[in-house]
């Protein structure tokens, strides 16, 4: 009777044990890595930063103040302001909220976009792989920052449309992704036993081999928001992103762009925010892949 | 089936792909350029333009016919080389590419010289010394190449080697005093001005390049020196180097002569695909630097709302892009007899 009662055999209990486990490895794997651990720290902060921006900001980002024009880094204004007086420290940390947004509006649609395309075309294959595949690697082949260029410049500038552009843009290595991992497990003996047991092909797709590709598209979707992010920023500082008097870094660069020799201040600062960030990423992306990717993780 | 058929068949299957790739990239163009404005017409003739004239404009673009039809002529006016015509310059968008497109790659093959140069090396000693200091500082400039932004870099650059420390000459091909003075014939000024021996013009030009290039050098360097890092890796863990070493090869044989020999093949591919990414990063460079390449005049023209100049441009480069990547795989054919041998079985 105390056998049946031990937690050991509680199957759920056992997942949970079994999981909390390999969580506790995984970070323990994780701060190993120093590099890792300030991307992390970074990304961290910006979350913070963006949920917190209207407490942590220290004047109103909007409200121009014609004394303060251009002024010098001070205490007042720590990083100097803006042609129309508007704190820079200020309207850095209202950006931060539109750069998460857009890296989490390219982010949810492209990826499962490229998701789904590439796990269908690869779990089915014939001739829907063909095309799928050959969509996709027109798609590959054409530059993204211009394509998306083009794109805003058709819908109109925006955040939104931007986005759009960059979602346009940043699909096809998902479904790259996700079609290798399709075709490797599109036979193993597993999603053979459920097709056997009579799931259908959208049950095998979505449940048996989405969730196999899903380590691989973490691993690229981080990298892929440094990516996201400098093309956001790139678009806005051309013009075709948000719109002022959005605090969007890319313009805020593009205004400053004009008083770069003298009040060097209002370009600058915010061109290191978005390398910061884009680093921090980058540096997750890095620790990340050596974590997670199947094929490293076997010769650790 | 026999060799040289089977060699015909190669190049008509790589053919066809290519072609195929160049359709769904004028059916991507043709779609930003006729689907995805609400009203094609409205953005040509402006909203206060009478219902004659709109209806004339609306006749010439063919948005009357099926959409199929339109793409089909589109296709065959693109095959004639009519990309339409800018309505900022009123010039054929072909001929106004064609003027701008020298510069641009006279500015990204220096940048791609330098990035070469540089990256290889630096990924041959990255992975020469896994894991030790230089493979970290190598990383670790490549990491920050990837994570700035080019634009940023360029004004950065522009305040302090020219503004503050006058090494280089600020935006712009050459300074106002030479312009002018050298005929365009080629389009690329360093070559125009050699060929016309205004030396002068030629040195003022290349101290207004420097920033540039070596901008574009550095983001193509970062991609450059990881991917050279990763292959090297791959190849000095092979045994062929373990033999060339325990023959008594100098470890430079065995790494450059060896390994590098080895590791040359997939990095044409790289550097292959780098130029592209060059050509594109180019737009952002050429409007902060104002060199009159294509970058700049797709940027002037998307302020003019001119679409057929910004659609054109975006083409040209992508046909460049397209054919970039197909000619790696033709060299990596024709260096790598292991990968030409496939064709044989």
């Amino acid at each position: 009777m105390t056998l049946l009662n031990t937690p050991t055999l509680d199957p759920k209990a056992a997942i949970r044990a079994a999981r909390w486990k390999e969580f506790r490895s995984f970070s323990r794997r994780f701060l190993r890595n120093p590099l890792g651990v300030v991307g992390l720290v970074i990304v961290i902060v910006l979350i913070f930063v963006a949920a917190f921006a209207p407490w942590i900001a220290t004047h109103d980002p909007y409200l121009p103040t014609l004394t303060a024009r251009l002024a010098a880094p001070s205490a007042e204004w720590w990083f100097g302001a803006d042609e129309l007086g508007r704190d820079i420290f200020s309207r850095l940390v209202h950006g931060s909220r539109l750069t998460l947004l857009i890296v989490a509006l390219v982010i949810v649609t492209s990826a499962p976009v490229g998701l789904i395309i590439g796990a269908v075309a690869g779990t089915r294959g014939g001739w829907i792989d063909a095309i799928f595949m050959r969509v996709t690697d027109v798609f590959l082949a054409i530059p993204k920052l211009l394509l998306a260029l083009a794109f805003v410049a058709a819908l109109g500038p925006g955040i939104v449309n931007a986005a759009l552009a960059i979602t346009l843009t940043a699909w096809p290595p998902y479904a790259r992704l996700a079609r290798a991992e399709a075709l490797t497990v599109r036979n193993s003996d597993y999603v053979n036993a459920v097709r056997l047991a009579g799931a259908s092909e959208f049950r095998i797709i979505f449940f048996h081999v989405i969730p196999m590709c899903l380590s691989s598209v973490i691993v690229r979707m981080t990298f892929d928001m440094a990516g996201i992010i400098l093309t956001a920023a790139g678009l806005g500082f051309i013009g075709l992103g948000a719109q002022p008097p959005l605090p969007e870094w890319g313009a805020m660069i593009s205004t400053g762009r004009k008083f770069i020799f003298d009040q060097w201040w209002v370009a600058t600062v915010p061109g290191i925010a978005i390398f910061t960030v884009s680093l921090g990423f980058n540096l997750l992306g890095d620790a990340l892949r050596d974590l997670l990717d199947p094929h490293l993780r076997q010769r650790n | 089936m026999t060799r040289p058929l089977r060699l015909l068949a190669d190049i008509a299957t790589w053919l066809i792909t290519v072609a195929i790739t160049l359709v769904g990239l004028a059916a991507l163009t043709f779609f930003i350029g006729r689907v995805v404005p609400i009203d094609p017409v409205l953005a040509i003739v402006g909203e206060k333009a009478s219902q004659s004239v709109y209806d004339r404009v609306y006749l010439e673009l063919g948005l009357d016919k099926p959409l199929i039809v339109q793409f089909w002529d589109y296709l065959a006016k693109l095959l004639s080389g009519d990309f339409g015509t800018s309505y900022s310059t009123s010039r054929p968008v072909l001929q106004d590419l064609l003027d701008y497109f020298p510069a641009t790659l006279e500015l990204s093959t220096l940048g791609l010289v330098i990035g070469v140069a540089l990256g290889v090396p630096m990924g041959v000693i990255s992975a020469y010394y896994h894991e030790k200091w230089p493979d970290h500082l190598v990383r670790i400039i490549g990491l920050i190449g990837y994570s700035v932004p080019i634009f940023w870099l360029a004004l950065v650059g522009l305040f302090v080697f020219y503004r503050q420390l006058g090494w280089v000459s600020g935006p712009g091909q050459v300074d106002v005093f030479f312009t002018g003075i050298v005929t365009h014939v080629t389009g690329s000024i360093l070559i125009d001005a050699a060929m016309q021996g205004q030396w002068e013009v030629f040195w003022n030009a290349i101290s207004h390049m420097t920033l540039p290039a070596v901008l574009l050098g550095y983001y193509s360097l970062a991609y450059i020196s990881r991917m050279t890092r990763s292959v090297m890796l791959d190849q000095l863990s092979r045994e062929y180097v373990l033999t060339a070493r325990l023959k008594g090869a100098s470890e430079f044989t065995a790494v450059v002569r060896h390994a590098l020999g080895n590791a040359a093949i997939p990095l044409v591919t790289v550097i292959a695909l780098s130029y592209g990414g060059l050509l594109e990063g180019s737009v952002l460079v050429e409007t902060i630097f104002s060199w009159p390449g294509i970058g700049n005049y797709i940027y002037s023209s998307l302020f003019a709302a001119d679409m057929n100049a910004v659609l054109g441009g975006t083409l040209l480069v992508g046909i460049v892009f397209v054919l970039l990547n197909m000619l790696s795989d033709v060299l990596y054919a024709a260096l790598d007899p292991r990968s030409r041998s496939l064709a044989n079985k």
